[in-house]
């Protein structure tokens, strides 16, 4: 039987499932439900300085973009942090990490830039004996204008300075929390390291503009005919997440580094990809805000049984055994081969795969055979990109098979090669050339 | 009125029954059902709906349009070929044409619905009386049709959008055809037929002449002399008889007359029906008029086919549809001698059938089924009056692939050509494309010849 009991940066719970510094963790109610429903740990909603709480909007804070019948891929929202009194928010964080000793209870806190700021609130935090602090760095609305949040997290030497503070202030765990709104994330992640940080979380929200209404011109959410950007998140933006944590997860400077893995965690699939490409435990909020608290059990009991299934026994088995597959373009093998090939007894004979290949790619389907609608991958013609096993609508209808070394390439006329070409050894490579000479 | 009153009475049922039971069979999909039902689409690459369609339809693209929250943009995509699309959705044995080879079958068994959502698209434009098309500069050129249902009306809106000026003379008082009179009533509520037509018409360049019918009224050189062009699109006005015994017997009736009826019949309550009542035929005529005879309040109602299952022209969910309501459908029995007493019908002889060697004959095994009520749904044929000189194939009327008759100037679509289909969409298909090949033959003859230099 699998453990998945999770030991983030020494902060225990008994699953890697927390949910993330957003609406779920605001107050003590949504937590102590989150708690009972089975969650491992959370982030709790970011605390601001003491004195007058933010305001929120009194419109719409969320947008949304929907794929078919309407499932949510993608939600923005122009929320800030918490908007309830400091104290009210330390109060209730320290009953219930004292209810509930199991589960990880992370402060999440946004304080101005200042080093006095970040020495007054730290200790009120440490009081409350909650496990570990994050420093949301990351949130790329209102917040950021007033040199908050995203606007730290986009100056590494920012980001460097304020975990420096935090480590020298505090006994707690820092994780520090880093916006994906940068060109490239290692350098944020660097300087988090040299700033003495204990882990990193990503990604926090992407800046976006989720719709506009075509009949008010506004974009949504609309705020009395305005909008502002927001931060996106939930499904859609998985990939940018999982890019990113692998990119810290490969660097040779922020290598071994915890990462907590954020981003459209939606099913325990999507929690294992996040692990193996590095990431100790994973945050939620998207998928708790879609479908409520209860899709831990989807994912504890899905990730507990492909374990299993798979033999492995803790999450280390798992965290990290993607890292060493990722690689970059130039280092990708040129001599690997592989052809497109159709289950025609799964073809339900729609027609996408030849449409696409036909129109986008490189004419290597056919839609009539004989005379009869027919769809089948040309060989000499197919290059394997995939793309025809993206559009299908049966699963595994279309598959990418490697052509074993030894065989024909119909295409390109020649034997498959068994050995690893890349192109910084190919002939067409100006560089390659050069170091050849 | 007694409900289980023996003979054919009229009000065997209370008002809130013949309410209900005449409801629309399928009432249209609400918006969030049809963007749901519009989901499942995955605009297949020369997709086997639109192929399966007579009018060729453009489905996957109307269905988008649907899920884009552009309905009316998906009524013009339906309309565009089919300006019967309204009905079509309603009447459509889809079951058997574009939703039989949806490819949704092959996976899950259940096609997207395409008829409901034709008919969520049409009924919104139509219902705002949205016009898609302008009449073209008048051409001056006239073309009588004769017949107003499905292939007439087609054809004449092809035409009127072309410019010329459409005469269409319809025997009926109501025009519509078999949309109006042949049609059962819960599919197509609300005087559809008569707002369709009125939709249809609505392009303008379109005169309706009720009461004229082709042989009593006028005659077709009368036509040919007077106008520029002549579409035929009439219907099968002739009822095939059982050939038995006692078929004269108060009581022995055609199908098509009491669904006639029946539409243009307001108060359901009425209209008398059989307390037992035996349908004989296997189309969608025995069908519709099984139905309904049970919707009226009929006891027993029995369909009696002398093939088997398979060879009924009624779909399988006409069928279905017609158990579900408590239709008896018994196969491979054959009418022997309708029973008379007192004049009035008192039962039927059947005699049990089979297939031996390939032909269809009597196992010599026959019995009697009581019933007050007996229908013809045999089938119709097309009585062939005042056609002259027009050849025919299969007795009916002899065209090519355009529509063009024996007879240079005269076309034919629907039911009275010999390649009709009995379907409301072929028909269309027929006036529609009949009307283009006569605006060809229109226009090149208005062309001024060629200044040669």
């Amino acid at each position: 039987m699998a453990d998945i009991r999770n030991n983030f940066v020494g902060i225990k719970s008994p699953n890697p499932f927390w949910l993330a510094s957003a609406p779920p963790t605001d107050k003590a109610y949504n937590v102590e439900r989150a708690f009972k429903a089975g969650w491992g740990g959370v982030v709790w909603k970011t605390l601001g300085e003491e004195g007058p709480p933010v305001v929120n909007v009194n419109g719409p804070r969320y947008g949304a973009i929907w794929g078919a019948d309407r499932r949510l891929l993608g939600l923005n929202n122009i929320e800030l942090i918490t908007d309830r009194d400091l104290y009210t928010n330390l109060r209730e964080m320290k009953e219930v990490k004292k209810n509930w000793p199991d589960r990880a209870v992370v402060a999440s806190i946004m304080v101005p830039c200042e080093e006095q700021a970040w020495k007054a609130i730290l200790p009120l935090v440490e009081e409350t004996e909650v496990d570990g602090i994050e420093l949301n760095f990351g949130c790329p609305h209102g917040m950021s204008e007033r040199r908050m949040g995203s606007a730290v997290g986009q100056v590494p030497e920012y980001i460097e300075m304020v975990v420096r503070w935090c480590k020298q202030y505090t006994r707690m765990p820092v994780i520090t929390k880093l916006t994906p709104n940068i060109t490239d994330i290692r350098h944020p992640a660097r300087a988090a390291k040299r700033g003495g940080t204990d882990a990193v979380s990503l990604i926090n929200t992407i800046s976006s503009i989720v719709s506009v209404d075509l009949d008010s011109f506004s974009p949504n959410p609309s705020i009395g005919g305005k909008g502002s950007h927001g931060g996106y998140c939930g499904p859609a933006v998985k990939p940018i997440a999982l890019n990113m944590v692998a990119e810290i997860a490969r660097d040779a400077e922020t290598y071994g580094l915890p990462i907590s893995g954020i981003g459209g965690v939606t099913t325990w699939r999507d929690a294992a990809e996040f692990l193996a490409l590095g990431a100790g435990n994973v945050q939620v909020c998207t998928a708790a805000m879609t479908y409520g608290f209860k899709i831990v059990e989807e994912m504890i009991t899905g990730l507990c049984d492909w374990m299993d299934e798979k033999g492995h026994r803790t999450l280390d088995d798992i965290t990290g055994r993607a890292v060493q597959n990722v690689t970059d373009w130039q280092y990708l093998n040129l001599n690997y081969i592989a052809k497109a090939h159709i289950d025609q007894d799964a073809c339900i004979k729609c027609g996408r795969c030849h449409i696409a290949c036909e129109d986008t790619s490189h004419q290597a389907i056919t839609n009539m055979v004989d005379g009869v609608r027919h769809f089948e991958v040309m060989e000499e013609e197919c290059v394997g990109c995939n793309l025809c096993v993206n559009v299908c609508p049966v699963e595994n209808c279309i598959t990418l098979d490697a052509l074993p070394a030894g065989q024909l390439d119909q295409r390109t006329g020649k034997v498959v090669d068994p050995s690893y070409a890349n192109w910084t050894q190919h002939p067409n490579n100006p560089m390659s050339r050069e170091a050849a000479e | 009125m007694d409900r289980l009153g023996n003979g054919i009475e009229a009000g065997r049922l209370a008002p809130a029954e013949y309410e209900a039971n005449f409801a629309d069979l399928h009432p249209r999909l609400d918006r969030h059902e049809a963007l749901v039902a519009s989901d499942r689409c995955y605009f297949c690459y020369d997709a086997p709906c639109m192929t399966a369609c007579p009018t060729a339809i453009d489905i996957p693209l109307f269905i988008r349009q649907i899920s884009t929250g552009n309905p009316l943009g998906s009524a013009k995509t339906i309309f565009d070929q089919n300006i019967l699309g309204g009905m079509c959705a309603r009447v459509c044995p889809t079951e058997t044409l574009c939703e039989q080879v949806c490819v949704r079958n092959t996976a899950e068994d259940r096609p997207v619905e395409i008829g409901k959502l034709q008919r969520y698209a049409t009924d919104i434009a139509m219902e705002t009386n949205r016009q898609f098309y302008q009449r073209a500069v008048s051409t001056g050129k006239t073309v009588a049709i004769v017949g107003a249902g499905p292939a007439g009306l087609a054809a004449a809106h092809r035409l009127a959008r072309h410019g010329h000026s459409v005469v269409i003379f319809d025997a009926r008082e109501k025009a519509g055809g078999l949309n109006e009179y042949g049609i059962a009533t819960y599919k197509a509520v609300d005087d559809f037929a008569a707002r369709e037509v009125d939709y249809v018409t609505a392009i303008g360049g379109i005169e309706i002449r009720n009461g004229q019918a082709l042989g009593r009224d006028f005659s077709l050189s009368d036509l040919s002399t007077q106008y520029d062009g002549v579409f035929l699109g009439m219907g099968l006005a002739g009822v095939n008889g059982l050939g038995v015994e006692g078929e004269d017997l108060q009581g022995v009736d055609d199908a098509v007359d009491f669904i006639a009826v029946l539409r243009q019949t307001a108060d359901k309550s009425l209209v008398p029906i059989g307390r037992r009542v035996i349908v004989i035929g296997g189309g969608m005529t025995a069908i519709d008029a099984a139905i309904q005879a049970k919707l009226l309040g009929a006891e027993e109602v029995t369909i009696c086919y002398r093939r088997g299952k398979e060879n009924m022209n009624a779909s399988t969910y006409e069928q279905d549809l017609a158990t579900a309501n408590g239709v008896i459908i018994r196969h491979w029995l054959a009418p022997k001698k309708i029973v008379g007493e007192d004049g009035r019908v008192a039962g039927i002889e059947v005699e049990y059938t089979a297939m031996r060697d390939g032909r269809l004959v009597g196992t010599g095994e026959a019995g009697v089924i009581a019933a007050d009520q007996i229908m013809k749904a045999i089938g119709q044929t097309f009585s062939a009056s005042g056609l002259g000189a027009l050849q025919f194939e299969r007795g009916k009327i002899m065209v090519d692939v355009e529509g063009r008759t024996s007879v240079e100037g005269i076309w034919a679509g629907g039911d009275c050509i010999g390649t009709g289909e009995d379907l409301t969409v072929s028909a269309v298909a027929q006036g529609r494309d009949a009307a283009e090949s006569i605006n060809r033959a229109l226009m090149a003859a208005a062309q001024p010849a060629m200044a040669v230099a």
